[in-house]
C-alpha cells in the first residue's frame, strides 16, 4: 500500500483586513488535518490569523504558453490609468 | 551548505529553446513549475533540493539527541523550537522538489536506499551539550552562508522556500552562539567542553561547502543556470572570515595552526579540511551514517500504520459525507 496523502495548497491571512495569500503546500489526509498541519508548518511565528487550504488538484491555472494572448491585450490600454489624462494644475487636486 | 557535490545533468535539447531558456535566466526571470525547462535543469534541481530537504530532516537527529537532556527549561524550549523549524524547512523543500514532478514517497525512498544523499555534516556525533552550541553557531552558520544567495536562485519555488528558511534560520545560529557564550563564562570544565566541540566541528563545518572549486566539476553548468550562486571556495572563505572574530570573542581557539590574516588578499588563510575524510563520509563510512539512516528507516516503518489509518479515516468520512450522514466541513 503506497497511496500518498494528497497535496494541499495553503493560504494564510497575515493580519486582520488583509487578503489570504498563498504561502506553500503540504500533504495531509483530509482538510481538517491539512489546517492543523498548516498551523504547524506555516505559522510557527505568529504569521497568521486565518488559514485556507485547497486540495491542489482543484486549482486550475492559466498556461504559461498562453501568457501572450491572456495578458497582452491589457498592455496597450493605457487610458485605463489615471495618469493618461492630463488635468491642468489650476483645477486642484483630483 | 546542505547540498554538496550536486552532479549537473547534461542537456540535449532543441538549441533554440535552450538559448531562450538561458536568456530568461540571464535576465533574472524566475522559472516556474509549468514553464518549459531543460531536462538537465529539472533533474539537477530535484537532486539538489532533495538533498537539501533530506539534510534538514536528518539534521534533526544530532540535535534531537539532546532535547531531553537540556540543562534548563529555557534551553530545552530553544532547542525544541529549532529542531521543529528544521522539520518545517524540510517540508518547504520537499514541496519545492515535488513541483518538479517527483513524489514525496519517491524522495523518501531514494534517501532510505542511498540513491540520494544528505549533508556530510550530520554523520558526525553530538557528544556533549557544548555540541548544541557548536552546531547552531558553525553548522547553521555555514548553511546560512549558502542559503542567503540561494534566495535569488532561478527556480521560483526553491527561491521562495529559501526566503522563508533564511527568515527563520538566523535564530538557529544565534541560539547556538548564545549557548556557547554562556558556557564560556562557566567552569573550566565547561570551557574545555566548548573547545572540544569546536575542535571536532571545525573541519566538518568547512567540508559543508563541498570540495574545492578546482575539483568541483559540476559547478559551471549549475552556476549558469543560477541554481548555484557562488563557488564552494568563495563561500568557505566568507565563512572563515566571519567566524574568526566570533571565535575570538568567545575565547575559543580555531584548531588550525595555519590560520592567519593575509593582508594582501584581505582574507584569512586557512588549512583545507582532509578531503579524503569527506569522500569517505559521503560514501557512507562516517561515524554515524548507519545510525542516521536506520533512524529514518525506523521512523518511516513505524509511521506506516499511522499514514494508512489516517487515509482510511479520511476515506470513511468522505463516504459518510457523500451519503449525507455528515455535514460538509466548513
Amino acid at each position: 500500500m503506497s497511496r500518498e496523502w494528497p497535496l494541499w495548497e495553503v493560504f494564510i491571512r497575515g493580519q486582520h483586513g488583509m487578503s489570504h495569500r498563498h504561502v506553500g503546500s503540504l500533504h495531509a489526509p483530509d482538510s481538517e488535518r491539512a489546517i492543523k498541519n498548516a498551523r504547524d508548518v506555516y505559522t510557527r511565528r505568529n504569521e497568521g490569523v486565518s488559514i485556507w487550504v485547497v486540495e491542489a488538484k482543484h486549482i486550475a491555472a492559466s498556461s504559461p504558453s498562453e501568457k501572450g494572448p491572456m495578458f497582452e491585450p491589457s498592455r496597450d490600454k493605457v487610458y485605463r490609468h489615471p495618469t493618461f489624462y492630463d488635468i491642468p494644475d489650476e483645477v486642484g487636486k483630483m | 551548505m546542505y547540498a554538496q557535490m550536486i552532479k549537473s545533468e547534461a542537456t540535449q535539447e532543441d538549441t533554440e529553446k535552450l538559448a531562450a531558456f538561458q536568456a530568461r535566466i540571464d535576465a533574472g526571470q524566475k522559472i516556474e513549475p509549468k514553464d518549459w525547462m531543460p531536462e538537465g535543469y529539472r533533474k539537477t534541481l530535484i537532486r539538489q533540493i532533495g538533498q537539501h530537504a533530506h539534510s534538514e530532516i536528518v539534521g534533526q537527529l544530532p540535535e534531537g539527541n539532546w532535547i531531553t537532556r537540556a540543562p534548563s527549561l529555557e534551553r530545552k524550549a530553544n532547542l525544541l523550537a529549532k529542531v521543529q523549524d528544521e522539520a518545517g524547512h524540510g517540508l518547504y523543500l520537499y514541496c519545492a522538489a515535488e513541483t518538479l514532478g517527483v513524489s514525496r514517497d519517491e524522495l523518501t525512498e531514494m534517501l532510505l536506499d542511498g540513491r540520494m544523499k544528505y549533508s556530510s555534516i550530520f554523520n558526525y556525533p553530538t557528544l556533549t551539550w557544548a555540541d548544541m552550541g557548536a552546531v547552531g553557531w558553525l553548522v547553521d552558520g555555514a548553511a546560512i552562508m549558502n542559503q542567503v544567495p540561494l534566495q535569488r536562485t532561478s527556480y521560483g519555488p526553491y527561491a521562495r522556500a529559501m526566503v522563508r528558511i533564511c527568515k527563520e534560520e538566523s535564530f538557529h545560529q544565534r541560539q547556538g552562539y548564545h549557548l556557547l557564550m554562556h558556557m564560556m563564562k562557566g567552569t573550566k570544565e565547561q570551557r574545555r567542553m566548548c573547545q572540544d566541540a569546536m575542535n571536532r566541528m571545525w573541519y566538518p563545518a568547512l567540508m559543508m561547502f563541498g570540495p574545492s572549486d578546482k575539483d568541483s566539476v559540476h559547478s559551471e553548468q549549475s552556476m549558469r543556470w543560477k541554481i548555484k550562486m557562488n563557488t564552494n571556495d568563495e563561500l568557505r572563505q566568507k565563512f572563515v572570515d566571519e567566524t574568526v572574530p566570533q571565535a575570538k570573542y568567545l575565547g575559543l581557539e580555531i584548531p588550525d595552526e595555519n590560520l592567519r590574516w593575509n593582508d594582501e588578499r584581505g582574507h584569512y588563510d586557512f588549512s583545507e579540511p582532509d578531503w579524503s575524510e569527506f569522500f569517505d563520509v559521503i560514501k557512507g563510512n562516517g561515524p554515524c551514517n548507519v545510525d542516521r539512516i536506520a533512524a529514518r528507516q525506523k521512523a518511516w516503518d513505524d509511521g506506516a500504520w499511522v499514514r494508512e489509518a489516517m487515509l482510511a479515516h479520511a476515506d470513511k468520512k468522505a463516504a459518510r459525507r457523500a451519503a449525507g450522514e455528515l455535514k460538509n466541513v466548513a
